[in-house]
């Protein structure tokens, strides 16, 4: 183990976490290489959330050890970055865009000390890299829900990490933030980075992401796409809900396409 | 009347009381109702009766600084107690911080009465605590609350940054590794501070006001954080100095009501008014657009 | 009568009057909003008073029903603007209203009886002292009177719109389909909140009324799980209070309505502590067990899925549990004496085996977790 976990970014060993008397993560074994795009994959409630929140020392654990390039959460904190889920804030703060970003410059200032003309450009830098450059002296509520997005992947880019972990990034985002969250997150894996996202979109998962963990409370499969996402343990992460899932999805896509129809033909119609 | 700012004894005891109660709580306001913990105040200004009572009981004393660290003792008992039962139990907040208020106060009348109605107690100015007399306040009085004000001032200037991110997105800044819950405690004891500085002039019932309203008015004219407070810092002085001056012409016009009045009428204002916040505005805005969607 | 039953009586009746509205405060989430409309009747008492041209019963409950009424659209009104969060409404709306009800009565009613005191804290002491004249007879006690009153009211209020404030309460959008009004019951309970409050004022003040209205409904609401019993709960806890309030307010010769405040906040302190079911005791107790029960779980599992590995030697052992599973070691011990008395695994030396019962308990545990 101890070979491991220094070149492997997080190390997790037998996580239990438990909010009052529910098990919500249960004896999680995990490793995850260097330099991947890791997925968090598995249905509501299963523990998405937690795990990460866990790892960064946010929720108390029952039991388990978790090792971030060989060391705990406290001595390696600056090494690691954090991008909570959106609706997790009040977006009516009186405060903009860049203000935001370079929160995230926070940490490595410490206690007391201002951010200064260095902090200033490395975030209007970090805005520049999710094309957001122009919004920097915007007021945060004016920003749409993918430019808010964008605002906190600058963010966590502004902490300089080895290593992110995002809460659900891709949900409620427009097809261009889309785009750009999966440009920057190929852009961090180029430069030896690891990311792991909580992640809930199925089809979209095998094209964004290299590596899969598959999450029901307890871990039912982690490793790399090819040989991980399988059809068996995708049955085994949503159990009986599955079916229901696929009907749900393979519903969605008729009701698209019967929107699309009819849309065609009313159009002569309406002029 | 302005001169007599300079030259009359009393109203410049009043006026510079009244308005740094004001700088005071409007900058402390800004961080209460942006982690839209408003009432909270409310809660401490009442739980701050029985710690007053019961400081008084042991020491005898009636110096400003003793009874502080009662009120201030009881607040954060109070605070604990809200924490853990909105925690704990299925009550709402709203419930928790009404039942907090109430039976607070409630124990706090039954040691005022017990005080003064004991014989060798010297009880006088204990209840200028609870409807605030800002016309009796002497000089030391002053003195006090600008020493407590500047202190607490002083915190938040030092601490902005971290203030900042706490009132934001705590989980972010916990997961920077700033203790969020202790910059938590520190900012609710500030807001301690600010309640006894104001239970003094304003008192217990109208010290909910002095904390929100100039945040709620300054919000309105301004995106950035550091404007806001400085702006609620100005809105609380000038009710406070307005209420004051206004006061000090009639005899019948107590200070404490006049100033929450005045504080009012900026509220007022800037939600009707200011530039683009303003509903004013926004309603003209809306209209326009709707009578143009008609046109097309 | 003498002035002591007055008083007593007064008390139990106020409290009454105030617990059978409060289960449906609390659950409504309007106990702050009872705070709020305490304070702004004021204004409304005040002109009542003017244009009675003195103090007059009718004049000053119409002031003070338009002056909650007014404050509760008013909060709303603010709320619905978008700029002012919810609470932040509330702190702005009943100090100014308050504010504006002392300085009219300091400004122009300087020598008339309605000093600050009083209305933050009651004088129930004079009770019997206020006497109810009709054509010049005395019926006794103004007090008794108007309680009685006020309970006959809320009583009838509750009784017969029970299922509406249930249903609107629960439901809003059910209710609002069925064709009662949510928002026309919100404003009946405000109204009925707000003549109850100008009864309760002259004796209890305005802040202690708040601690009748909401604290005996609170502590009933960590004791029951049923609202029909919520509400009796509260009833009776609201009199149980004004009468120890009352003996206590006598032996340390104190405000006896501050009395009953402070003991409506101590029976809810003892009803957080000790309630069978939601008190922090039992609590604690339940976390306790359910954390052993789970801890064991948690071993079943952790030892069942490293059966057949290759480290089973290592993560099997017991001198190994602190270590892996982060336990503290007597916390270890606890959990695999727990394990062991129920005969799920059995140590061999250092090394820790499931019987057949741990392996199916721990094969059981796996399945119930995948499936919820």
């Amino acid at each position: 183990m101890s070979n491991v976990s220094i070149d492997h970014p997080v190390v997790i060993h037998d996580l239990t976490v438990a909010y009052r008397d529910k098990p919500v993560l249960w004896d999680i074994e995990l490793s995850i290489p260097p330099g991947k795009l890791v997925a968090i994959i598995g249905p509501n409630g299963a523990g998405k959330s937690t795990l990460i929140k866990a790892v960064l020392g946010l929720v108390p654990t029952v039991a388990g050890t978790v090792s971030l390039f060989g060391g705990s959460y406290r001595e390696r904190r600056q090494m690691i970055g954090y991008v909570p889920q959106r609706s997790s804030v009040d977006w009516d703060f009186p405060t903009h865009a860049l203000d935001v970003v370079m929160m995230g410059t926070y940490g490595q200032l410490g206690w007391f000390k201002r951010p200064g003309k260095a902090q200033r450009e490395l975030a209007l830098r970090c805005l520049e890299q999710v094309g957001m450059a122009d919004f920097a002296n915007r007021q945060i509520s004016q920003l749409s829900g993918g430019q808010q997005q964008r605002v906190f992947l600058a963010r966590a880019l502004a902490q300089d990490a080895q290593l992110y972990f995002m809460d659900e990034p891709f949900v409620g985002v427009d097809a261009v933030t889309e785009r750009a969250i999966v440009n920057l997150l190929r852009d961090l894996r180029a430069r030896g980075k690891t990311v792991v996202c909580v992640h809930h979109d199925l089809d979209s998962a095998p094209e964004y992401f290299d590596w899969l963990v598959l999450l029901n409370v307890r871990l039912i499969a982690a490793g790399p796409f090819e040989t991980t996402f399988t059809s068996e343990n995708l049955r085994k992460t949503y159990g009986g809900t599955m079916g229901a899932a696929i009907k749900h999805i393979e519903h969605f896509e008729e009701d698209r396409l019967a929107i699309s129809v009819q849309a065609d033909t009313k159009r002569p119609n309406g002029h | 009347m302005v001169i007599e700012l300079f030259t009359d004894y009393t109203l410049r005891n009043v006026a510079l009381g009244s308005a740094l109660l004001g700088i005071v709580s409007g900058v402390l306001g800004c961080f209460a109702v942006l982690r839209r913990q408003g009432l909270l105040g409310d809660a401490l200004a009442h739980a701050a009766l029985p710690g007053i009572c019961v400081a008084f009981l042991l020491t005898g004393s009636k110096a400003p600084l003793v009874l502080l660290i009662g009120a201030a003792l009881a607040g954060w008992l109070a605070t604990t107690l809200l924490l853990t039962a909105v925690r704990e139990t299925r009550l709402s907040a709203d419930s928790v911080l009404a039942i907090v208020l109430s039976t607070f106060f409630g124990f706090g009348i039954v040691l005022l009465t017990f005080i003064s109605k004991s014989e060798n107690a010297n009880q006088a100015g204990l209840d200028k605590f609870l409807f605030g007399q800002a016309a009796t306040l002497i000089a030391e009085d002053v003195q006090t609350m600008g020493l407590l004000g500047a202190a607490a001032l002083a915190v938040v200037a030092g601490l902005y940054k971290e203030f900042k991110l706490l009132a934001f997105d705590a989980e972010f800044a916990a997961s920077l590794g700033f203790p969020a819950r202790g910059l938590s405690v520190l900012l609710t004891s500030l807001i301690v501070i600010a309640v006894v500085i104001g239970l003094q002039t304003v008192g217990v019932v109208l010290m909910a006001a002095m904390l929100i309203g100039p945040a709620v008015a300054a919000r309105q004219w301004t995106n950035r954080l550091g404007v806001m407070l400085i702006l609620a810092a100005v809105f609380g002085a000038a009710s406070g100095v307005s209420g004051a001056l206004i006061s000090v012409s009639d005899a019948h016009i107590p200070t404490g009501p006049v100033i929450i009045l005045s504080l009012t009428a900026i509220v007022l204002g800037s939600l009707f008014f200011a530039p683009a916040r303003g509903l004013v505005w926004s309603t003209i805005r809306r209209r326009q657009q709707r009578a143009n969607m008609k046109v097309e | 009568m003498s002035s002591a039953i007055v008083i007593l009586l007064t008390g139990v009746l106020v409290a009454v009057a105030c617990a059978l509205l409060g289960a449906f405060l609390i659950l409504r989430r309007m106990a702050m909003m009872v705070d709020a409309i305490s304070h702004a009747i004021l204004p409304g008492l005040v002109a009542g008073y003017f244009l009675a041209q003195g103090p007059d019963l009718l004049a000053g409950f119409a002031g003070a029903v338009l002056a909650a009424v007014l404050t509760v659209s008013l909060v709303e009104a603010l709320q619905n603007t978008g700029r002012v969060g919810g609470e932040s409404a509330i702190g702005i709306v009943f100090p100014a209203m308050f504010a504006l009800g002392t300085f009219v009565v300091s400004k122009y009613f300087a020598n008339v009886h309605l000093d600050a005191d009083a209305i933050l804290y009651g004088n129930i002491e004079f009770a019997a002292f206020d006497l109810l004249y009709i054509n010049g007879v005395s019926l006794g006690p103004q007090s008794l009177w108007m309680m009685s009153g006020l309970c006959l009211m809320n009583l009838l209020f509750v009784g017969l719109l029970y299922k509406e404030l249930k249903l609107a309460t629960f439901d809003p959008g059910l209710a609002a389909a069925l064709g009662f009004s949510p928002a026309l019951i919100h404003y009946a309970l405000m109204t009925v909140v707000s003549i109850t409050t100008v009864g309760a004022f002259t004796a209890v003040g305005a802040i202690l009324v708040v601690a009748l209205f909401v604290v005996p409904a609170a502590t009933a609401y960590l004791l029951t799980d049923r609202l029909p019993v919520m509400i009796l709960l509260a009833v009776a806890l609201g009199a149980l209070s004004a009468v120890c309030g009352y003996a206590v307010a006598i032996v340390l010769d104190a405000s006896v309505a501050g009395s009953i405040a402070s003991t409506t906040g101590v029976l809810f302190g003892l009803a957080f502590l000790f309630a069978p079911q939601h008190g922090l005791v039992a609590r604690a107790r339940r976390l306790q067990r359910q954390r052993l029960e789970f801890a064991v779980q948690t071993l079943l599992v952790h030892l069942l899925n490293h059966e057949q590995s290759a480290e089973q030697q290592a993560e099997s052992a017991y001198s190994h549990l602190s270590g892996e599973l982060r336990w503290h070691p007597p916390f270890a011990r606890r959990v695999t004496d727990a394990a062991k008395r129920a005969t799920l695994l059995q140590q061999h030396g250092d090394m820790l085996n499931l019987t057949e019962a741990g392996r199916a308990e721990a094969e059981a545990a796996r399945a119930t977790d995948l499936q919820r």
